[in-house]
């Protein structure tokens, strides 16, 4: 019972990234139809920005302030600058040109930062906190309370502002949008802003758990992919499932079947899903006319 | 005995019946022509016929055989081609090249002789070409055979389309409106191609709106409307059908005669 | 972008012409190594294109292909006595039929999907290669013993040149022959609608299964060469950045040109020995190198030279 409850707080816990990942693909993708690989690289870039800033004598607050706006600063000329000038161009182009992005974004921290892994002192020290025979690290609940409370953000701002209910109708159609005067480019430019800083902040919170490095945010990316595509790609509330989902998976097929495997889960899922249910649990399939 | 019979077919999408038991048979060699307002369902019926889609109810019987259900390839083997309204011309291709793939049920090499382009390779490119041109030239597009398609204006793109089809050797050719978009002297060329498909045993069967071409070149016209059956006969049976011309026009408050004068004019 | 026939034959004379005459220009054996590597990874671009640009198929997974052509090189002589030429077939063959049983679910996807689905299939492979160490090796990899063909052993960078150069020679060939061909037509016809292709009689699901296995035996091939002339084998032959720079070759090259297909492989291959000195920039560059020419460039280098030289538009 220990171990069962022990790997599920570390799935919860990862699932919480995941979830946040996949959060802001769907964000992205229902603004634009783009799938934006280099969601992953927000998350290294949130993590490493803040230890660096940190490093450089800036007191932690501020560097992680800091980092999130730096972060959110790429998203958005990510959009702008590779994105946008792309539109119009095949789903697989905009995939390419993603995975380009991300590269890029690796490479470049692997020469502004440097190639070891590097940590944040957690937010409530580290003791374990015991319950039910399992230890739990309080940063795990700080990343579980941050998730949802980005998760509730976001869902009071798409609900309950006309902002987001701009992003709505440029989700749903974007030339209808267009035509009743919204911004659309504006909007598609809000969301990457927006996965962005969800993405640096995710990145922050786990940090001193998982450690950070310059190339954690590829498998990170493919992993939130797996979990959007799970939720049912275009599904806000399919992302948040999927991801805690691919996080239990992974830690009770790491902790009970075998742990060298644990990153294949989440491509198992991918294939499988994309099999069996192509809108995922919780998404709607497009219509092709002929 | 038909070519080509449609037996109690319906299809629905969502909550609406697209297609709602229709039957219809097709004699061979004639032009048989499917009209009826927007939203009746007549792409919906080729796309059933093509296979395309898969009836929900009915049957489809193809030369003597039950072909409900069969992929579109399986049915293009048969000898049934189509057009389609909206043109899916392939554009990276030039045009005696998109001819030529018409031509494809009829090619006899396979995937290893091709990769080694053994003698029976060029042999066959040779075979497909000729007919090929041979097919642009029924449609009069020999002047184009190797421009690229995308270089090629829209009326030019739907006789190509037309000349595709054909080339495949078809029992069945299904047009899916070949005048859209055409002016009055396209459409005059579009009577005759249609014509001298016919006269080569063809059977053709005709999805259009423009009334002019539908009553020049039918031999019988089936009405739909709503995803049913309305009405079917000769050219004049149906131009003077009052549930035809309700169908097309509505009604309104005026002697019934006068009615059915205009409403004959307007349909042609 | 297709060379007609009469410029094929051509063009492959060409080809020929300046393999057999560029080591006189080389400036040490070393630059034989680096040759070598462009037609290796040319010729796997070749197959990725054939898929890519003329079947309009997409694969992020490739290189898990190379995988399997590579570690068959090691697995089989080393661990079960299976002389290295018939490794090499074996790899080939065990390449295939993957494709064959995973290609027929897999390209029912469309799109992004598809691009997916065939990434996580490549990174599945590589997971595999790293995991099962007792066969593999695990993350260092193992040695890959020489070719010997008959009492000839193949040593040397030299002798990989013209190995590898007469190898994409063959491969170039049975490309261009394929695409002028009914397979060829119905390929292409796939690329630009599926719909009107079934309804002309081609069997699309069979036309893209055949060019998927194909394209995997393209790159089997060269991942056992790739074995053979490193010595050693390590699963990031079929990491996730080996089908995306496979990939980017292709498109840098031109999707649809068998000869941008060499010069994306020269690019992709020669910019890294270039940039030796700075080692650490290779990621940053190649990611600038993929999103300039997805936005800028998007016929690729090879169609739009021959654009900008014929005055078409493309």
């Amino acid at each position: 019972m220990a171990e069962f409850l022990q790997f599920f707080f570390s799935g919860l816990t990862v699932g919480a990234v995941y979830a946040l990942v996949a959060l802001g693909f769907t964000l992205i993708y229902n603004a634009s139809d783009v799938i934006n690989f280099a969601q992953g690289e927000f998350v290294m870039l949130g993590g490493l920005s803040t230890v660096f800033l940190a490093m450089a004598g800036i007191p932690l607050p501020l560097a992680a302030l800091l980092a999130v706006l730096l972060t959110i600063a790429v998203g958005i000329a990510l959009y702008y600058l590779a994105i946008e000038p792309a539109r119009g161009a095949s789903a697989v182009s905009l995939i390419m040109i993603t995975i380009g992005a991300s590269i890029f974004l690796r490479g470049t921290a692997q020469v502004v930062f440097d190639k070891r892994f590097h940590s944040l002192p957690p937010l409530f020290g580290s003791d374990p906190i015991r319950w039910g025979g399992a230890a739990i690290l309080p940063q795990s609940l700080v990343v579980l309370a941050g998730a949802a409370i980005i998760v509730v953000l976001l869902w009071l701002f798409i609900d309950r502002t006309l902002l987001g209910k701009a992003v709505i109708a440029t989700a749903a159609n974007r030339l209808a949008a267009w035509l009743v005067g919204i911004n659309t480019r504006q909007i598609v430019g809000l969301s990457f802003a927006v996965s962005a800083g969800i993405g640096a902040i995710a990145g922050i919170l786990v940090t001193p758990i998982t450690l950070t490095s310059y190339d954690v945010g590829t498998l990170l990316a493919l992993k939130g992919f797996a979990a959007a595509m799970l939720g049912g790609i275009g599904s806000a509330l399919g992302a948040v499932v999927g991801g805690l989902v691919l996080g239990m998976l992974e830690a009770f097929s790491a902790g009970y079947v075998s742990s060298k495997y644990k990153d294949a889960v989440a491509f198992l899922i991918i294939l499988i899903v994309l099999f069996a249910i192509p809108n995922g649990l919780f998404g709607r399939g497009k219509v092709e006319r002929v | 005995m038909s070519i080509l019979a449609a037996e109690r077919l319906s299809i629905a999408f969502g909550g609406i019946r697209a297609i709602d038991q229709v039957s219809l048979r097709i004699q061979p060699g004639v032009v048989f022509s499917i009209i009826g307002p927007n939203g009746a369902g007549k792409t919906t019926l080729f796309n059933l016929f093509s296979g395309l889609y898969r009836p929900q109810e009915g049957r489809i019987i193809f030369d003597g055989e039950d072909v409900t259900g069969l992929a579109p390839h399986q049915l293009a083997r048969r000898g049934l081609s189509r057009t389609f309204q909206n043109l899916q011309i392939f554009y990276r291709m030039t045009a005696i090249e998109n001819v030529m793939v018409g031509c494809h049920r009829h090619e006899r090499t396979n995937v290893v002789a091709d990769l080694l382009h053994l003698p029976s390779v060029a042999r066959q490119n040779r075979r497909t070409r000729l007919a090929a041109q041979s097919a642009l030239a029924q449609v009069g597009l020999q002047s184009d055979t190797d421009r690229l398609a995308s270089a090629l204006p829209y009326g030019a793109l739907k006789r190509l389309e037309i000349a595709r089809a054909l080339a495949s050797e078809p029992k069945v050719l299904l047009l899916d409106e070949p005048a859209a978009g055409c002016n009055p002297v396209e459409t005059k060329e579009l009577e005759g191609v249609i014509r001298s498909i016919v006269k080569a045993g063809v059977t053709v069967v005709l999805v259009e709106h423009d009334m002019r071409l539908v009553m020049n070149v039918s031999d019988h016209i089936h009405v739909l409307a709503n995803g049913r059956s309305l009405a079917e006969g000769t050219v004049a049976e149906v131009r003077r059908n009052p549930r035809v011309i309700e169908a097309y026009l509505g009604t309104h408050d005026a002697p019934e005669g006068q009615d059915t004068e205009e409403a004959a004019r307007a349909l042609g | 972008m297709r060379e007609p026939a009469s410029h094929r034959l051509a063009l492959l004379g060409a080809l020929a012409v300046v393999i057999v005459l560029m080591p006189l220009i080389f400036p040490s054996a070393y630059y034989y190594r680096v040759g070598a590597l462009v037609f290796i990874f040319a010729l796997a671009a070749v197959g990725l294109n054939l898929l890519m640009g003329f079947a309009g198929q997409v694969s992020l997974g490739h290189a898990g292909f190379l995988g399997i052509g590579g570690y068959a090189m090691a697995i089989g002589p080393v661990h079960l006595g299976v002389p290295p030429w018939a490794s090499l077939l074996a790899g080939a063959v065990i390449s295939a039929v993957v494709a064959f049983i995973v290609g027929r679910p897999i390209l029912r996807l469309k799109g992004h999907y598809l691009a997916v689905a065939t990434l996580g299939l490549g990174v599945l492979i590589a997971i595999v290669l790293t995991n099962e160490a007792s066969w593999t090796g695990g993350p260092d990899g193992m040695s890959v013993p020489r070719l010997v063909l008959f009492d000839w052993a193949v040593r040397g960078s030299q002798q990989w040149y013209w190995i590898s150069a007469a190898t994409f020679l063959v491969g170039a060939i049975l490309a261009f022959n394929v695409i002028d061909s009914p397979t060829g037509r119905a390929l292409r016809a796939i690329h630009d609608s599926e719909v009107a292709a079934s309804v002309l009689g081609v069997d699309v699901a069979r036309g893209k299964l055949a060019i998927f296995v194909i394209s995997a035996v393209y790159a089997s091939v060269a991942g056992s060469y790739l074995a053979l002339i490193n010595g050693h084998v390590t699963p990031d032959i079929a990491g996730f950045l080996r089908s995306i720079e496979l990939a980017a070759m292709v498109v840098l090259g031109g999707m649809g040109s068998i000869l941008g297909s060499l010069v994306g492989a020269a690019v992709l291959v020669v910019l890294p020995q270039t940039l030796t000195i700075l080692h650490d920039y290779e990621h940053l560059v190649l990611g600038l190198i993929l999103m300039g020419v997805m936005i800028f460039l998007r016929q690729g280098i090879v169609p739009s030279l021959a654009a900008a030289v014929s005055g078409r538009q493309t």
